[in-house]
């Protein structure tokens, strides 16, 4: 099936890493791109996208998939729906599943159970360290045989600057880049939102902003001592915008991911109490929120990811004090950062497909994101005028912990076709 | 005015005129109290239920008395932590307790927003009865009252909060409601216990206990816990007791009618010294006194009986 020759007609086809953004047609001949352009080749299948827009497949470059340990909150089955539903043909999964993925095994397992799943591309992000618990590196050159993308320990910030030197300089060795969840734990202690005028007036405990700062700092020295790759996660602070754009002017290896959730909400969410506002890093202010839309348009960051964590219900619908961080997004980022970013004209098209495509493939070393003659046939097509209201009871997910739930939105996935597999969306 | 309120959740959440209706309500069962048959029908026939998920001694008894004197009948649970030991949710225990019937729910808990939380999952009227360091409205609220019957009014005095704010909900009830009738407040504490942009509540700050005290015409000491002391939010109870401990050599750069509040239970010796716990300036016991008729007025006018 995956052989099929398809042509997708008249679109507006935007591949930004080859810059370019015009109305043609995509033909796609074994699982892979053959031409760009108005062709006369015998196509078995055709999809009209005149109206529509046709970019190489989206890729998210941070989620949590549960499998295994926690299936009741996610399988890698149901998180790959989710990921083709929202849009995306490729995820990036992170290591902190029971047991982690922190050897070669339990990589190739990934990749076992993706197949199985037979939707999106799922490529496991490796523990920099074994079980994650931030002491001996993990066997990172193995775990790299075994098809990990990158390396992180993630919500277990590694807090020894040590192990977080040697981490990067092993990783270098391999080509590969260390993701950090940058924060210190001795000064988020067990706060549970930010820390600010709302967790004043609201008696919880706070978390500063410091506390994702001091370790972004560290870490940007670190990359530029050691001369390893850093990517930083989820960044929520203005601060941690600025310490980035300057290591970059400065060469630091460096690069950055911002999540829709810090760029589209504020602290003011955590007044209703709701515990789907709560995740780590927490919602910030205006001010946050504002440095992280021109960090975006200026290119400090690079990427839009989701960090997708998908909790049961019954562990988040609890005093919101009791509830676990985290909220889902892979059937929420395209719509909302189209509704945040493109619409209103923060962003162009171009420019956010990249953080969606381009540049989270070149972050993780994988051959997608562009539509280039011969690449996989990974293909996202956007109705990007489409209005509709986000639903998390209609998810693909297994969770419905989802801070956007409700929300009118503008633009929506209408197709995901992963190596030449097309799934036509609802 | 009339009161049209279900539930009392935050003193941040009334307006003025609201908090002036409850204070005024209180007035008038203040004097039930002084009667030889300490009760009126107001609630017969009605259950509260004093949840109580933190420990408690004086709110938990003073609610359960007001209850008692407004002819309501009134149950207790008890229990430690965020959930019952079997592991019941907070509310799948909340709605067991409603599914018995009950009209008003008291309840105090250790997690912010927790009434607020109750407020929409079961049908009852909810009086939060503190909730983890966010709010403590009627404490709020018979502070008020107290010191309005102390000094005739409230708007234009100055009332000075001693100590660790950060972690006082009495506090945050206490300067929602003195602001919105019109009084100055202050705050002083070891910086570490004073949290960052409480100035945006109109709120001015202190370090140095004995240059402003005597501005005050009010200073209501707010209880230090030896815990902080292990958060590293303050080195040793004597450094805390030497810098912001009220006693009487410092009682004699305060004003000489100042009022002394305490919300309890007080560390004697340690914010304050039993001369001044025990002295004409305090009204410590008028404060729990006071705080009966406050509740009283609070679960009549959420009953919504008129």
């Amino acid at each position: 099936m995956a052989m099929k020759r398809i042509l997708i007609k008249g679109g507006r086809v935007v591949d930004p890493a080859r810059k370019i953004d015009k109305v043609t047609d995509v033909f796609i001949e074994g699982g892979h791109i053959r031409q760009l352009g108005s062709v006369n080749y015998q196509a078995e299948e055709v999809i009209d996208a005149s109206g529509l827009v046709v970019t190489p497949g989206l890729v998210d470059m941070h989620v949590h998939l549960r499998e295994p340990g926690d299936e009741g909150e996610e399988t890698i089955a149901s998180g790959s729906a989710a990921a083709i539903a929202g849009g995306f043909t490729s995820v990036a999964c992170m290591p902190n599943t029971k047991p982690p993925i922190d050897n070669e095994a339990s990589a190739e397992y990934v990749f076992l159970l993706a197949e199985r799943a037979g939707g999106a591309n799922i490529f496991p992000i490796g523990g920099v360290t074994k079980g994650l618990a931030g002491k001996e590196l993990s066997e990172i050159g193995q775990l790299s045989r075994g098809g990990a993308v990158a390396f992180s320990d993630d919500g277990n910030p590694i807090s020894d600057a040590e192990v977080m030197r040697r981490g990067l300089e092993y990783a270098s060795m391999f080509n590969k880049t260390v993701i950090s969840h940058c924060e210190d734990l001795s000064l988020s202690g067990d706060g549970v939102m930010n820390e600010g005028y709302v967790s004043m007036v609201m008696g919880l405990r706070g978390v500063p902003k410091a506390a994702e700062e001091v370790m972004v700092s560290r870490d940007l020295i670190l990359a530029a001592f050691t001369g390893g790759r850093i990517h930083i996660a989820h960044v929520s602070s203005a601060g941690s915008v600025d310490l980035v754009r300057r290591a970059k002017e400065r060469g630091v290896k460096v690069t950055a991911e911002v999540a829709p959730h810090h760029f589209t909400l504020t602290e003011e969410s955590v007044r209703s109490f709701d515990s789907n506002y709560r995740m780590n890093p927490p919602l910030r202010t205006t001010e946050d929120l504002e440095a992280l839309k021109k960090g975006l348009k200026d290119g400090t960051i690079d990427a839009i990811a989701s960090d997708h964590a998908p909790h049961s219900e019954e562990e988040k619908d609890v005093e919101f004090s009791f509830a676990p961080n985290g909220v889902i997004g892979l059937e929420s980022t395209l719509p909302v950062s189209l509704t945040e970013l493109y619409k209103t004209g923060i962003l162009s098209l171009s420019e956010l497909v990249a953080k969606l495509t381009c540049n989270p493939s070149s972050i993780l070393g994988i051959n997608r994101g562009t539509l280039g003659e011969g690449a996989v046939a990974d293909i996202t097509i956007i109705d990007i005028g489409r209005e509709w209201v986000l639903d998390a009871g209609k998810f693909r997910s297994k969770s419905r912990n989802c801070p956007f739930n409700g929300r009118k939105v503008c633009g929506k996935a209408v197709y995901s076709i992963v190596a030449g597999k097309v799934f036509k969306l609802d | 005015m009339s009161w049209h309120r279900k539930h009392l959740l935050t003193l941040e959440d009334l307006t003025r005129e609201e908090i002036l209706h409850v204070l005024d309500t209180a007035e008038s069962f203040k004097e039930v109290s002084t009667r030889s048959i300490k009760k009126v029908p107001a609630l017969r026939g009605k259950v509260v239920a004093n949840l109580f998920f933190e420990p408690s001694t004086r709110t938990r008894i003073s609610f359960g008395l007001a209850a008692k004197r407004l002819s309501a009948d009134t149950i207790d649970f008890v229990s430690a932590g965020s959930s019952t030991v079997k592991g019941e949710t907070f509310k799948d225990t909340s709605k067991n307790i409603e599914a018995m019937g009950i009209d008003i729910a008291v309840l105090r808990h250790t997690a912010p927003g927790a009434p607020k939380m109750l407020s929409e999952c079961i049908d009852a009227r909810v009086v939060n009865a503190g909730d983890g360091p966010h709010e403590h409205p009627t404490q709020g609220l018979l502070d008020i009252f107290t010191i309005r019957e102390e000094k005739g009014k409230v708007e234009g005095l100055n009332v000075l909060f001693v100590g660790d704010i950060t972690h006082s909900r009495v506090a945050r009830s206490n300067i929602w409601g003195l602001k919105k009738l019109g009084a100055s407040v202050g705050v002083v504490g070891p910086a570490t216990l004073i949290p960052k942009k409480i100035e945006e509540l109109g709120v001015k700050v202190y370090y140095d206990l004995d240059e402003v005290i005597g501005e005050f015409d009010v200073i209501n000491l707010l209880r230090i816990q030896l815990e902080r002391q292990r958060q590293n939010l303050f080195p040793s109870i004597r450094e805390y007791s030497r810098l912001f401990g009220i006693n009487g050599e410092r009682m004699k750069r305060a004003k000489p009618d100042v009022v002394i509040m305490h919300p309890g239970p007080i560390n004697r010796g340690v914010e304050i010294t039993p001369e001044v716990a025990d002295g004409a300036n305090s009204v410590i016991l008028k404060q729990v006194t006071n705080g009966l008729a406050v509740r009283m007025a609070v679960l009549y006018l959420v009953s919504g009986i008129k």
